[in-house]
């Protein structure tokens, strides 16, 4: 009796942890449909804002759709080139090492570190080097501040990897290159595939590193050295307005932002589906 | 006899555990060696020295030396890569590679370079492919569905097409552990027939936990006792006249 009673008391606590999280998710989504669509037209997906951004209460955010697209977008390819090789590197060459583990614990708290720090970091290295704010300096914190968690993301999804698979490949005379390439990337696409989305949400979704480094205009940008615009920005800086319809168009931002995060997730899904064929368990 | 392999004063430590104690041995070429002994006397970790993959685990250690066609696999100018085409290994369960058939077959001639020898000589890479999946006796049962992926296979598939993909690397030792274990009766005697057959070519070295099995295919016996090799012998003399105490107690059944 005793027993059941606990049981029933779990389940009831993990359902109703359940219900808080999927509420808290539904009364976001709601807030931000509900606020921002009747603001959302097909100006705002398709023009520049006119009246500045501040301000304005014509145009659209084109600007800052497309800003932040090539923003995180960039990044976030830059950010796997660099990450796949470490987390490989990190698995297959020189797992139990003690620099492996400092470079693991590095990286989660590189992790912690608040994005606003990277924003300072890269502002100050761009007026080191003389740089404006701009859609280069933008793509490179962005990076910085993807890596954390993309590499590890990617290095826990490689650890997964059944020891006897790297062995199958080692005995047919694979190299670890070989095997990292053709065996390990594809047993872990999937994995992979999350870290990079992961990534690539951390990055179109923050304002704070984007703030000094990218800065903002109401152009779209022509080079990587013009200022760019991007969504969490938009949001940021139309909600602070004292006027009610330009703050609805924060809402219509911070909607456009949401769906185009839920599209790449839908999308990779996709692919991840029909890249999980493959796998060996 | 032709001595294909010769172990000479090999030890493996796992830590500071040491799994292997000086073992003596030769393999002869050509034929089917089996490695014999009761559980945990360190069948595997014999074999896994044969094609330097031990290695591949945490905190080894393996001393001493392995001849192949007389020359040292551990010596440092010898590539290990190059010691593991020519010994191939099918190990207990199988593991297909995370692609299709056609490909878990054809990955080692691709790594290694032989397609482009193939075209040259106006062969195919699908030829191949079939020539050893015919090898392993799978052909039949996936010609249809070359490009499916290779883990839709039953166990039993899935271990033939590991034959099949160490087969392909066409190595001049295969090393198999233990390799019908996880095997219904059927595909494990399928298995032993075409190891039986490859053995005329190649040289077969089976490690073993069913003496009956041992008393099929065997030509050669190598018995292990605790990380000690006991006797080695033709498998004809090792059966009727075992030397050692310990080998006719595990024969009859005394002990393992
Ligand atoms: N990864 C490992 N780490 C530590 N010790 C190990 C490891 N693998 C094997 N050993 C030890 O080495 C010894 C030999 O093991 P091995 O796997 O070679 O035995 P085996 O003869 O193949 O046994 P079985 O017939 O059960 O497969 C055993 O005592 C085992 O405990
Ligand atoms: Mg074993």
């Amino acid at each position: 009796m005793k027993r059941k009673l606990t049981e029933l008391f779990a389940q009831t606590l993990m359902g109703l942890s359940l219900l808080v999280v999927i509420g808290s998710l539904a009364l976001i989504l709601g807030t931000v449909i509900w606020k921002g669509l009747p603001a959302l037209n097909l100006a705002m997906l398709t023009q520049v804002p006119k009246g500045g951004y501040y301000l304005g209460k014509e145009g659209g955010i084109l600007n800052a759709i497309v800003g932040s697209l090539y923003l995180a977008g960039g990044a976030t390819l830059l950010a796997v080139v660099v990450s796949l090789p470490i987390a490989l590197f990190l698995q297959l060459y020189a797992n139990r090492s003690r620099w492996v583990q400092f470079a693991r614990l590095s990286l989660d708290l590189l992790f912690g570190v608040p994005s606003i720090v990277y924003g300072a970091f890269g502002f100050t290295i761009m007026l080191f080097l003389g740089m404006r704010a701009s859609l280069l300096g933008g793509i490179l914190t962005l990076t910085l501040l993807e890596l954390p968690i993309m590499v590890r993301g990617m290095d826990e999804s490689i650890a997964m990897v059944p020891q006897a698979l790297k062995e199958s490949a080692y005995a047919l005379g694979s190299t670890r290159l070989e095997t990292s390439l053709k065996v390990i990337v594809r047993q872990t696409a999937p994995g992979l595939m999350t870290a990079i989305l992961l990534a690539f949400g951390r990055g179109i979704g923050d304002a704070a590193s984007v703030l000094f480094t990218a800065g903002y205009t109401d152009r779209l940008p022509t080079s990587l050295m013009d200022p760019v615009a991007s969504l969490p920005l938009a949001v940021f800086f139309q909600l602070g307005t004292p006027f009610p319809a330009v703050q609805q168009r924060a809402y219509a931002s911070a909607l456009v932002l949401t769906v185009i995060v839920l599209l790449t997730s839908l999308i990779s899904r996709g692919l991840t589906k029909r890249l999980e064929k493959h796998i060996v368990r | 006899m032709n001595t294909k392999i010769a172990i000479q004063n090999l030890n493996a430590y796992y830590g500071k555990e040491q799994a292997l104690k000086g073992i003596e041995a030769q393999i002869p070429a050509g034929g089917i060696t089996v490695i014999v002994g009761p559980s945990g006397c360190g069948k595997s970790t014999l074999l896994r020295c044969l094609n330097r993959l031990l290695e591949e685990t945490n905190g080894v250690r393996v001393t001493g030396q392995v001849l192949l066609d007389g020359e040292d696999i551990y010596a440092r100018k010898a590539d290990v890569t190059e010691v593991r085409t020519r010994v191939g290994l099918l190990a207990p369960k199988p593991f297909p590679l995370p692609m299709s058939i056609y490909d878990n077959v054809s990955y080692g001639r691709r790594i290694h370079g032989l397609e482009k020898l193939e075209r040259r000589n106006g062969r195919s890479l699908d030829r191949k492919v079939e020539q050893y999946l015919r090898a392993a006796g799978l052909w039949d049962e996936v010609k249809d569905r070359l490009h499916d992926p290779a883990s839709g296979l039953s166990t039993g598939q899935q271990q033939r097409l590991c034959l099949a993909r160490a087969l392909a690397v066409e190595p001049e030792v295969l090393l198999c552990d233990e390799p019908t274990s996880a095997l219904d009766p059927i595909s494990a005697q399928r298995i032993e027939e075409q190891l039986k057959l490859l053995s005329a070519e190649t040289t077969v070295v089976i490690v073993s936990h069913s003496l009956r099995q041992a008393r099929r295919l065997a030509d050669h016996i190598i018995f292990l006792w605790m990380g000690n090799l006991v006797e080695s012998g033709p498998s004809a003399q090792m059966f009727s006249a075992p030397r050692d105490e310990r080998t006719r107690a595990y024969l009859y059944g005394d002990i393992g």
